[in-house]
């Protein structure tokens, strides 16, 4: 059985709809994220989950039991906020015993597990240290052993790394990993950073609208999206409109803005119909006459370059007005704005979508 | 030139409390010129039976009356502030701008007319609460907005009930601004004249009340002195008060 099941959630305020008919499952252990830009509902849908909102129709069920009329301090559901909500007038130490107290545990057991815990987080030297003596990241560790500390059935972190800085941010997602590892705890997490849920997630759900998008591993819903917000929304890609021109069970064949492509099948696909031609940059090479042997191949003029110190992002315009993006690594040639080249991409990958 | 009139503002605005002070220690019965150094009249006030039994009235009054308003003005400006309820902002706002002997006169109406009440400290401690609840609301509600929502949220999340919300989170942190709130309704309360005068009645005196039926008579050094500590007493209160809810008192709502 799932851990949670959300069932046609639908919420809506006046006549704007946060989330409209939503469903998904969420297993136990599993490091869940949800994904979209901002106003796509994410937010709703974990209050909804929290218990600060109520679904205007459909079902939230934790362990297969229906949380409807459960208030969000008998749901067995922790949150770690966006501004971490630390209390103010409280140490670290009775920050993360809060929840032990309010549970009415022994003193002492209170006192050993938060001891603990404060471990776990590097941050037993600022037990009794005010949140507002705390640096970002170590605010950000105490709201995480807060939330930990009563073993939810689901912790619930909302855009909780968005406030760091770079650094920090990356340090934290490893940390995050390993704690949701080492602990089992099945974590919710929001955020609208793309490369943020692929980097933590096991699957991802991708919302836009208040609607599913798309739900799946990181690296399908990157390598295989099943629409052109969820190309667009997650990584760069390069789109280019495309007709149809056959579709077999082996390939099609795409006329693309004067160009021939041909691309991986798509059952779904008919001849003569319109859509997208898109191939991520990390797909695109980029040369001279070498590329000729690639099936699709064509001559264009580098328009913009990027440099990235790793890597350069080079933008190519084809003739006909198509326009390709390409990811080269710093390790060879570079090449210069204005210059004749090449670009190519073997016959596998790129992906058609519908308009 | 605008400093030369800010000096004369100020001047204007202490001189005459200056002069209060420094005659209260003046070994003359005259209010006209220094003598020389005294504390006779404050030997004097403290064997004035009328006069001490009229400060224990005040203190009485005050406190009672500042209890009750910090109670309901409590939880008055939590409301307000939570649940957005503006017109019981309105309510409990509109007595803080009316004009003091429009509250006197009608609250007097009100007593012998409607209540067919005895004028006495009854009477004027409720006209207290009555003008003070407003005061307290302000701070208190000023408080409540300065505090994260997400607070609240974080503690019902983590297993907190809506009363221990309130219990370990709302109050802790809002108890600056209460006591700030209890200490306004105090200092109001101890020097206020208008509204008491009217619903006070025959046999009930407080400070202020005894201070004016002695200067009907003259202003004698014993008034100085005795309003040279009702001063000391609410700067003492109105200090203590800015420092715990300094947004609140600083107009910052």
């Amino acid at each position: 059985m799932a851990l949670l099941e959300i069932r046609n959630a639908t919420r809506r305020f006046g006549r704007f709809a946060a989330l409209e008919d939503v469903s998904l499952t969420i297993e136990s252990g599993e490091f869940f994220t949800l994904l979209g830009p901002s106003g796509c509902g994410k937010t709703t849908l974990l209050r909804m989950i929290a218990g600060f909102e109520k679904p205007d129709a459909g079902q939230i069920l934790l362990d297969g039991r229906d949380l409807a009329g459960i208030p969000p301090e008998k749901r067995p559901v922790h949150t770690v906020f966006q501004s971490y909500a630390l209390f103010p007038h409280m140490t670290a130490f009775d920050n993360i015993a809060f929840p032990l107290k309010m549970g009415k545990r022994p003193e002492r057991e209170i006192r050993e597990r938060v001891s603990r815990a404060l471990g776990d987080v590097h941050l037993l030297d600022k037990a009794d240290a005010y949140p507002k003596d705390l640096s970002g990241g170590e605010q950000q560790r105490v709201a995480l052993a807060r939330g930990l500390i009563n073993r939810p059935r689901l912790l619930l972190l909302d855009e909780c790394l968005a406030a760091l800085d770079a650094k920090l941010r990356v340090e934290m997602q490893i940390e995050l990993i390993d704690l949701q590892k080492e602990l089992g705890i099945t974590f919710v997490f929001v955020t609208h950073a793309q490369d943020e849920a692929l980097a933590l997630s096991h699957r991802i759900a991708i919302l836009n609208h208040g609607r599913v998008e798309q739900v799946g591993e990181p690296s399908s819903v990157y390598g295989f999206p099943k629409n052109r917000f969820v190309a667009d929304f997650i990584g760069h890609i390069s789109q280019v409109e495309a007709c149809v021109k056959e579709s077999t069970h082996t390939h099609l064949r795409l006329e693309a803005q004067g160009l021939e492509i041909i691309a991986p099948p798509l059952k779904s696909a008919a001849a003569g119909e319109k859509g997208i031609f898109a191939i991520r940059p990390e797909q695109v090479r980029i040369g001279h006459d070498e590329l000729s042997e690639l099936r699709n191949h064509f001559a264009g003029t580098v328009v913009s370059v990027l440099y990235r110190g790793d890597v350069s992002e080079y933008k190519v315009g084809l003739e006909g007005g198509a326009s390709i993006e390409a990811l080269l690594p710093n390790t060879g040639r570079a090449f210069c704005v204005n210059d004749k080249v090449c670009v190519g991409w073997r016959h596998d990958v790129g992906m058609y979508l519908h308009e | 030139m605008h400093r030369l009139w800010a000096a004369s503002v100020f001047l204007f605005l202490y001189l005459p409390l200056v002069v209060v002070v420094v005659y209260s220690f003046n070994d003359s019965r005259l209010n006209a010129e220094w003598v020389g150094f005294t504390l006779g009249w404050y030997r004097e006030l403290l064997r004035d039976g009328d006069m001490l039994k009229a400060a224990g009235n005040s203190l009485a009054v005050a406190f009672i009356s500042s209890l009750i308003s910090t109670l309901l003005g409590t939880m008055a400006g939590i409301a307000i502030q939570r649940y957005r309820l503006r017109f019981l902002n309105f309510l409990v706002m509109a007595p803080v701008a009316m004009p003091e002997i429009l509250v006197g006169v009608s609250l007097l109406l009100f007593y012998i007319q409607l209540m067919d009440m005895s004028l006495g400290m009854l009477t004027v401690v409720l006209a207290h609460v009555a003008f003070s609840v407003g005061f307290v609301a302000v701070v208190v509600r000023v408080s409540v907005a300065s505090l994260d929502e997400r607070l609240f949220e974080a503690a019902r999340d983590l297993g907190a009930s809506p009363f221990e919300v309130f219990r370990r989170i709302t109050f802790p942190l809002i108890l600056p601004g209460i006591i700030a709130g209890f200490l306004m309704a105090f200092t109001l309360s101890i020097d206020d004249f208008v509204i008491t005068f009217f619903t006070a009645g025959v046999g009930f005196q407080t400070l202020p009340l005894r201070i004016y039926s002695m200067i009907k008579i003259s202003v004698t050094p014993e008034v100085n002195a005795v309003s040279t500590l009702l001063m000391m007493l609410t700067l003492f209160l109105t200090l203590v008060a800015m420092r715990l809810a300094p947004d609140a008192l600083k107009g910052k709502a």
